[in-house]
């Protein structure tokens, strides 16, 4: 079963209609609340004003900053820690007074409908002091008066380094040292549907129904952020219409259990507008990367450093881990003895950035990528080869965060793939030194990525399977499903381990933290290898388990091995009994009946290495500074694959998020205020049908031996090399480096110009 | 739900008019995909609404026996674009507003309302002004007929006066006959985007002589209002179809356009990309006629 | 202010409907909340994303920009509308097919679109598919998988034009 392309199993429900998501749920007479946002970027409100907007007609409820918890808790999708040195930073409160970037929540209303809510936002009069905005960490780091969160008197939320070797010494001794900086933009993760959550509650407890990655999660977070026990919160996570890490946070959650609570338990519906998940939600950190390499005659990396300044906006959520996470980048994949890094993440007027897909690494490898082409193109060498001579080939560990480590490496196999397809040695001959309107050119660029968060964070998952009375098996899992496929691979698995047809696997795919097995949720690639993990002991466990009950009733076959397969219990080759009646027995015997179940919650020490690359043919139009993406492809090392057409999926999808990274979007913030230009779907230029080129996956499949099934990272990974590959393929067009992605008609035309080739 | 004070809805151009006598806070909604994203996003919240949806006579395109042709303020895009008249007569404009959003904007949005709404960018209006097109508004007591680059007053702002309902666009026949066309929207994505900036290229060339005889341009989003390069288009009147022409266009347009600087492009750019496509745009309109691009 | 509702009366799936609306409803909103199709998706309310794509009278439209009264003596049709008894349309089962499918949010949006697209008949290159379905917005496909299903079914039916 693992390793066949079979249909989505919840593809009948999505392509009718009858999935259901969050607001297809919403309860009868449901109250509709609404969040009034400031309107400037840094200060403190001095005065409010509610009582017009209470009494409005429809009105259910007017509450502030005033009304909220004075304490802060920290929003992150991250397991907890139980040691607080490792706890995630807890700065936010569910509405706030001190406006810390342009649209901070100060007040909530709840009303009988939508108009009213509206209208009663526009009747609450709100006065404030106004501080200085910054929206730039590089400037933002040497402090603010007042500070932007009082105990970070410098706005440096945190800072971390590492260093291998003598980068000194190894830059001394280099042939060629060169030196380049690198910015990436705040980008967002527009999944179609925007977060929404309704509550209520029931026996005392509030129950919140949300669209989210990580419902395990978003329970604990309402219970600090509320102070109430955990145990008092059940959330429940239907079906999602995508996520890409905005939804590994709490947003509205705290905020819609409190509302709730404030009413007397009537339900409360809390529908974020697009308008609001770009500016109110996560975005990606925008990062500035001062880098340094050095290398010998023969193009050898001999040193390097990065220096790294992440925007982390107001609010801390994800904080560090991102920027930290592209330090590691920094030391993994290429050869080099010497290597230093140093990373810091400052507090800015910015909208909150948080977790995006890929987690800190499209930004570190369009730094990195863009500088191995820098550089190949400073010493003369062909940017393919001097990336084949510096990666390392085979078996490689980080030094720093044990186990870390590829333990399959198939990046020269993807780099022959991909350079095969895309015609790489005829066409960087063809292309070299144009000088039309209408130039052409390739271009190449790798990654490395973790499957999971350990060591850094804890891993753990939950399964539980119970047999039914038709021998079929009902599975439920604590990570979920947010479009990736995870329901369809994990039936998979379990119809692998246990020797069952996918059929007979009944997947349950909403979570309910009342009854869902404990999981931290979907992130970090980190499912069909964590939870494939839990699943495969679990399956094992009730394979077993089948068996043993299996021979109590075969007395006959007492010397013989039993074994399972497809609904039949077999006595060495016989068929001895089907599943089924087995199944009836387990249920009914009155002798010995015990329903047949199995459940593992289950602790990962491990992580492994993938890789892959992308490679990109680009046409650029001189004099209109565009870029048309003639062919491009990307090659994954993902392990084994569990389906081949949902893997080829999710790489489709990576891929035009990264090219939208390449060449169209951004966030664009006014200077003065810290107000989003472009927080809609019309300015903020994700790419539509018309402007996506065909695009290609391809895979190398090793078997990786620390994946369950031989499987290893891919949900998150394809959105990695698009960007650096189309830079790097217009650097060969135009022998211009564009440093700073996207790579707009704006940033060409300026380019090109300075350049003087228009 | 819209947060809409009150709704009215027409069945003709005079109740119409009536109607927005009688409530001076009201405001015309036809196709919707611009008052209604105004209304969410709250620049119009609370607005009442006179519907002009039902009134017949505005819909559809006809051409008279002079040749001239009336364009019902109230036809969708995507109508215009599969028009046969338009296909035959004009099909630069169909071809224009084929570029409009996407196409469910299409099937609502209307000509009337993509001009009235007095926006720059409107992918309707370089071309209408480069055809001389007349608009004709009624106001139940008369009316009258302006020509459309006397309707626009400034950003989003146009002369239609309280009580006044843009009805048709007329296309003049000597303005379209013997004449082609090109639009090119410049924009960040192929669809479901405004224009950066935006031409139109009406020409009429004399292939036997190779002379391009005479030539309309105009820009969106390179000022206030839809501009039309007078200048430019004394220079080429009566030029030798050649490289020459190509290259007088490109410069003198960089002359005669003055685009803004928004976080949206630099005027830098702007220029950059006005000069070039305004060349294109004719190179286009004189293969269009058979004309010699040498 | 208003208070009246009016009467809106139309056809939705092949029945008829009247309704009382709200004159400040958008279509998205009678759909959804009067009449239960919640395969209308609200994904922008602005007319951007294409989640909302119904057919009106052939057309497609974003029902977030469609005020619930204009569906008077309108034929609307929603994703609810296409399956038969639970038996797919060739387009819903290329979806699956191609893979077209994941979060699942756009897809009815997708399928409206490229139902009207194939019910034309006409037999289109790539490009011109990837046109027709510019007004749809989609995060976790890059779009190639669904023009694969819509571009595979126009070619079935060209071939099964062809042979009758």
């Amino acid at each position: 079963m693992v390793g066949k392309s079979i249909p989505r199993v919840d593809a009948y429900e999505k392509v009718t209609g009858r999935a259901k998501f969050t607001d297809d749920l919403i309860p009868d007479r449901c109250l509709v609340a609404k969040v009034l946002h400031s309107t400037i970027g840094n200060g403190i409100v001095t005065s409010i004003d509610t009582s017009e907007a209470e009494a409005l007609p429809g009105v259910v409820k007017v509450v502030t900053f005033q009304d909220v918890p004075d304490h802060c808790y920290p929003t992150p999708g991250h397991p907890w820690s139980v040691e607080p040195a490792h706890q995630d930073v807890a700065d936010r409160n569910i509405l706030t007074g001190r406006v810390r970037y342009y649209g901070d929540d100060i007040a909530a209303v709840v009303a009988e409908d939508e108009v009213t809510a509206s209208r009663a936002l526009k009747l609450i009069k709100v006065e404030y002091e106004e501080y200085p905005v910054e929206i730039h960490p590089r400037k933002s780091m040497y402090g603010s008066n007042p500070p932007i969160h009082f105990d970070k008197k410098d706005n440096v939320l945190a800072r971390s380094n590492f260093f291998i070797g003598d980068v000194d010494k190894g830059l001394e001794e280099s042939e060629t040292v060169v030196k380049r900086s690198y910015k990436t933009p705040i980008v967002q993760h527009c999944h179609i549907e925007n977060p929404i959550s309704f509550a209520y509650m029931e026996k005392g407890r509030v129950v919140v129904v949300t669209s989210t990655q990580i419902p395990h999660i978003v329970r604990r977070v309402i219970g600090q952020a509320l102070g109430i026990p955990w145990g008092k919160v059940r959330v429940i996570k239907p079906y999602i219409g995508g996520g890409f890490g905005n939804k590994q946070d709490v947003l509205y959650e705290p905020l819609n259990a409190f509302l709730t609570m404030q009413v007397g338990g009537r339900p409360v519906k809390l529908d974020i507008s697009r308008e609001e998940t770009f500016r109110n939600t996560r975005t990606r950190h925008s990062i500035e990367y001062d880098l340094v390499a050095g290398v010998d005659k023969e193009g050898r990396l001999m040193a390097k450093e990065m220096n790294a300044y992440s925007n982390q906006g107001a609010y801390a959520s994800h904080g560090h881990a991102i920027a930290a996470n592209g330090l590691t980048a920094w030391r993994l994949q290429y050869a080099c003895p010497n290597v230093r890094g140093e990373a810091y993440t400052i507090y800015t007027n910015s909208p909150t950035a948080g977790a995006m897909r890929a987690y800190g690494i499209p930004q570190a490898a369009f730094a990195i990528e863009c500088f191995m082409d820098d550089i190949a193109k400073e010493i003369h060498m062909d940017p393919l080869e001097f990336r084949k001579k510096n990666l390392i080939q085979g078996y490689y560990e980080d030094a720093y965060l044990k186990p870390i480590a590829a333990n399959t490496n198939g990046i020269f196999e993807c780099l022959e793939k991909g350079a095969e397809y895309i015609h790489w040695d005829e066409k960087r001959k063809e292309y070299a030194d144009q000088t039309g309107d209408i130039r052409r050119g390739v271009g190449v660029s790798v990654f490395s990525y973790k499957t999971g968060v350990w060591p850094i964070s804890l891993e753990i998952a939950g399964c539980r399977l119970s047999m039914n009375q038709d021998g079929s098996v009902q599975m439920q899992i604590g990570a979920t499903e947010i479009g990736q496929g995870a329901d369809t691979v994990f039936s998979q698995m379990a119809a692998e381990t246990l020797h069952m047809d996918v059929e007979n696997i009944h997947i349950v795919t909403v979570q309910d933290t009342d009854v869902t097995p404990f999981d931290t949720g979907a992130y970090a690639s980190r499912q069909s290898f964590v939870t494939g993990t839990a699943v495969k002991q679990c399956a094992e466990q009730l394979y077993d388990k089948i068996l043993a009950y299996a021979k109590t009733l075969l007395p006959e076959q007492e010397t013989r091995e039993l074994s399972m397969d497809h609904g039949w219990i077999y006595a060495g080759d016989e068929e001895a009994i089907s599943l089924e009646a087995v199944a009836q027995e387990a249920y009914y015997s009155l002798s010995n009946s015990s329903v047949l179940t199995a459940e593992v919650s289950t602790q990962v020490k491990k992580n492994t290495l993938a890789s892959g690359c992308c490679f990109a043919e680009v046409e650029v139009d001189m004099k209109l500074g565009t870029i048309k993406i003639l062919r491009i492809i990307n090659v994954h090392d993902s392990g084994k694959l569990l389906n081949p057409q949902l893997a080829e999926m999710q790489v489709h999808g990576g891929m035009s998020m990264g090219m939208g990274y390449g060449v169209s979007e951004q966030i664009v913030l006014d200077e003065k205020t810290g107000r989003m230009l472009n927080g809609n779907l019309l300015d903020y230029k994700l790419m539509t049908a018309l402007d996506t080129p065909d695009i290609k996956a391809d895979f190398v499949e090793l078997d990786d031996p620390e994946g369950p099934y031989g499987n290893k990272a891919l949900g998150e990974p394809p959105a990695i090399p698009g960007a650096p590959a189309i830079r790097n393929a217009v650097l060969h067009a135009t022998g211009v480096a564009f440093n700073e992605n996207p790579l707009t008609p704006q940033k060409l035309i300026d380019g090109f110009k300075k350049a003087g080739l228009i | 739900m819209y947060d809409i004070e009150n709704y009215y809805n027409a069945k003709s151009v005079e109740e119409a008019a009536a109607l927005l006598r009688e409530h001076p806070d009201s405001r015309i909604i036809s196709g919707g995909s611009d008052v209604l994203i105004k209304i969410r996003e709250g620049k119009m919240a609370g607005t009442s609404l006179v519907c002009i949806r039902d009134i017949k006579e505005i819909q559809g395109i006809s051409k008279k026996e002079n040749g001239d042709i009336y364009i019902g303020a109230g036809t969708t895009f995507s109508h215009i674009t599969n028009d046969p008249i338009i296909q035959e007569c004009i099909p630069v404009l169909g071809e224009a507003v084929d570029q409009v959003g996407g196409p469910q904007i299409r099937n609502i949005g209307t000509i009337g309302g993509n001009i009235c709404n007095g926006a720059v960018s409107a992918d309707s209006a370089p071309t209408v002004f480069s055809l001389n097109a007349l608009l004709r508004i009624e106001d139940g007591n008369g009316g009258r007929t302006v020509p459309v680059k006397e309707f626009y007053l400034g950003p989003g702002r146009v002369d239609l006066k309280r009580g006044e309902i843009l009805t048709h666009v007329i296309i003049p026949a000597e303005e379209y006959q013997g004449y082609h066309g090109h639009y090119i929207k410049y924009s960040m994505r192929k669809a479901m985007d405004i224009a950066t900036l935006s031409c139109s290229v009406v020409s009429r060339v004399d292939t036997e002589k190779n002379i391009l005889e005479d030539v309309r341009i105009t820009f969106g989003v390179a000022a206030p209002v839809p501009f039309r390069c007078e200048k430019t288009e004394a220079a080429l009147k009566g030029m030798p179809v050649d490289e020459k022409l190509y290259q007088t266009i490109e410069e003198s347009i960089r002359q005669e356009i003055s685009p803004r600087d928004s976080w949206r492009a630099s005027r830098e750019f702007r220029l950059q990309i006005g000069g070039e496509i305004a060349k294109r745009a004719l190179i286009r309109t004189v293969e269009l006629a058979g004309g010699n691009r040498k | 202010m208003i208070r009246d509702k009016v009467l809106v009366k139309c056809i939705v799936n092949g029945k008829e409907v009247a309704e009382y609306v709200d004159p400040r409803e958008s279509l998205l909103d009678m759909l959804r909340n009067r009449l239960g199709l919640t395969s209308v998706k609200k994904g922008c309310e602005v007319g951007e994303c294409g989640a909302c794509t119904v057919i009106i009278d052939g057309e497609t439209v974003d029902s977030c920009i469609y005020l619930a009264v204009w569906a008077e003596g309108k034929n609307i049709r929603t994703l609810e509308g296409l399956e038969k008894n639970g038996d797919l349309t060739r387009i819903q089962e290329a979806f699956i097919e191609e893979g077209a499918i994941q979060c699942g949010f756009c897809t009815p949006g997708f399928v409206m679109s490229a139902t009207v697209l194939l019910e034309r008949g006409e037999v289109l290159t790539r490009e011109a598919i990837k046109k027709h379905m510019s007004g749809n917005l989609c995060r976790c496909t890059g779009y190639q998988n669904i023009v694969n299903a819509v571009e595979k079914v126009m070619k079935e039916n060209a071939a099964e034009n062809e042979g009758a």
